[in-house]
């Protein structure tokens, strides 16, 4: 079966969303693809408040922010077809689809807008295998969309924003989390998110690590250890505690390989997640026609994906002559300022930083050299 | 009045838009630590349940003859009970002395967040930040 579009977008997070209502209000045929069974991504899985600014719903429950893009998408008449995964995309522009595992589908797109997301990065240790350990984000979406509880007691290693939320969302859920193990000398995350475990009596173990799952046929106890500066694990500090539940929140990488597949350039950043599709300050990619917003160009948050997406959508707009360029720089001014506006303080400076860097290494790739294929 | 515990530069201000008094200052740029204007604040406790850091309470400092009380953002079930005995306990969740519930306001008022008042002898208002109660949180 063959279908084309104006505009494909892959992944329906807040990237995606976002950048679909744009270009569906810009006027162009728009499809959004994703592969699970509800559009939002991360968002439905998040029943904490959100931080920032007004205008990026700050205060608002993460679903209740996905169901305001659902409707928005609605008004905007944006087609989204779910449980479709995207397994590649060609050079001429068109994606395989498998829609429900079973049909495929060419999709034909003049532009393509990649919203993958990420997937979270795991550790390996003794016993890693054992069911009961798994990704934080793997416990949340047993919690919060599937309604099961992945354990009863246990162990979260990682304390940046994601251990610190959920591991409150497993207590909230009625887990009783047993320590936090940070394998650095300082937490990651928010202090506000630390305070709220601490004043639960969460011991959040700074130079800490997991070094062992033990059980027969699941986990029945870890085993942690102090570590030296070197991040090495100290002889003689081990501690054996009893738990069900390893959940690791060590950190996120882009979903590229859609971008690595058509033949996009990359660069490394290892302070957005690693390999990262190298993009202008428009979120063009180094192919032109196929552009980039949200965690697959670099790990942020879901405010700043929501800016992205809006950016793309502009650039998309103007490339297709939807919108005049001196709109487009209208609209392009306004988002940027908003961007660099969410890229500040000790957790903000950093991306924009590296964002900068991403930016420079585009620009160099286009002239000629740099890039990893 | 208000007591915000919100000690680093995060991009996040509902507090200072929320505020119907104009009490709570960010301000440009968004990552500002908020101030409070203690003249301006009346101890409404809007900005309690909007906070997404959970990070704001509000202290009655007369609550009663020798007893002081502690407006919180609740966000766990089974919900305490007016008239319960709890802990009251510091930022490392220890506890520090007895407390009471005295008001609980339902979650559903506040899009799911329960606002908690607890009593507890005054002398304890420095170090008391949160309660904890006796039975487990586990429904
Ligand atoms: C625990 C936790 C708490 C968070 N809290 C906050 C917070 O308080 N504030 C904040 O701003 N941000 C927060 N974030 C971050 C935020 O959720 C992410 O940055 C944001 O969701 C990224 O948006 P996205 O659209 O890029 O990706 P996602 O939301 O991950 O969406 C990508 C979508 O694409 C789909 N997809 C990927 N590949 C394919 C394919 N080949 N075919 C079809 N579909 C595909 C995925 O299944 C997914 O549905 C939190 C994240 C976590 C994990």
């Amino acid at each position: 079966m063959e279908k084309k579009v104006e505009v494909l977008i892959v992944g329906a997070g807040p990237a995606g969303l976002s950048a679909a209502i744009e270009v569906a209000r810009g006027g162009a045929r728009v499809l959004v693809v994703d592969e699970n069974g509800v559009a939002g991504g991360q968002l439905f899985k998040q029943i904490h408040r959100f931080f920032g600014s007004r205008d990026h719903s700050a205060g608002v429950r993460g679903f209740e922010i996905g169901t305001r893009l659902l409707r928005e998408c609605e008004n905007a008449g944006v087609e989204i077809m779910l449980n479709s995964v995207v397994w590649g995309l060609f050079p001429d522009m068109t994606a395989g689809v498998v829609f429900f595992n079973k049909h495929n589908v060419a999709v034909r797109a003049e532009r393509i807008i990649l919203s993958c997301g990420a997937s979270e990065n795991t550790l390996n240790f003794p016993g890693w295998t054992l069911p009961g350990v798994m990704g934080a984000g793997a416990a949340q979406t047993m919690m919060n969309i599937h309604r099961v509880l992945p354990g009863k007691e246990a162990i979260m290693v990682g304390s940046g924003n994601v251990g610190l939320i959920v591991g409150y969302q497993l207590i909230q859920a009625g887990c009783q989390v047993k320590a936090v193990l940070e394998i650095l000398p300082e937490v990651g995350g928010y202090k506000v998110h630390a305070n709220k475990l601490a004043r639960l009596g969460v011991e959040i173990l700074t130079s800490w690590t997991v070094v062992e799952a033990r059980g027969r046929e699941k986990v029945e106890e870890v085993v942690i250890s102090r570590v030296d500066s070197k991040l090495q694990p100290m002889a003689g500090s081990k501690r054996t505690i009893s738990a069900d539940l390893v959940c690791m929140a060590v950190g996120l990488s882009p979903l590229a390989e859609l971008a690595w597949m058509a033949g996009c350039r990359f660069g490394y950043f290892p302070l957005l997640g690693g390999f990262v599709p190298l993009h202008g300050a428009n979120l063009e990619t180094t192919l032109p026609g196929i552009y980039v917003a949200g965690d697959i160009s670099g790990i942020e948050e879901a405010s700043t994906a929501m800016e992205e997406g809006k950016l793309a959508a502009v650039s998309v707009l103007e490339s297709l002559k939807r919108i005049s360029p001196a709109e487009a720089a209208g609209r392009r001014k306004v988002i940027s300022q908003s961007l660099v506006s969410l890229r500040r303080g000790p957790y903000g400076d950093f991306r924009q930083k590296e964002k900068e860097r991403i930016f420079r290494e585009f620009e160099k790739v286009k002239e000629g050299s740099g890039g990893y294929h | 009045m208000a007591i915000i515990d919100c000690p680093e530069e995060i991009p996040c201000n509902p507090c200072e838009t929320i505020c119907p008094s104009g009490a709570i200052k960010v301000g440009q740029p968004i990552t500002n630590i908020p101030l409070l204007d203690e003249e301006k604040c009346t101890g409404c406790g809007r900005c309690l349940p909007i906070c997404p850091g959970l990070a704001i309470s509000i202290l009655n400092y007369r609550f009663r003859k020798d007893e002081a009380a502690l407006t919180v953002p609740y966000e766990l079930l089974p919900l305490p009970e007016p008239g319960e005995t709890v802990m009251a306990v510091d930022r490392q969740g220890r506890q520090l002395t007895e407390g009471k519930i005295v008001r609980l306001i339902a979650p559903e008022k506040n899009q799911q967040t329960a606002l908690v008042t607890f009593s507890f002898p005054r002398k304890f208002y420095r170090k008391v930040c949160y309660f904890k109660r006796k039975r487990n949180h586990t429904p």
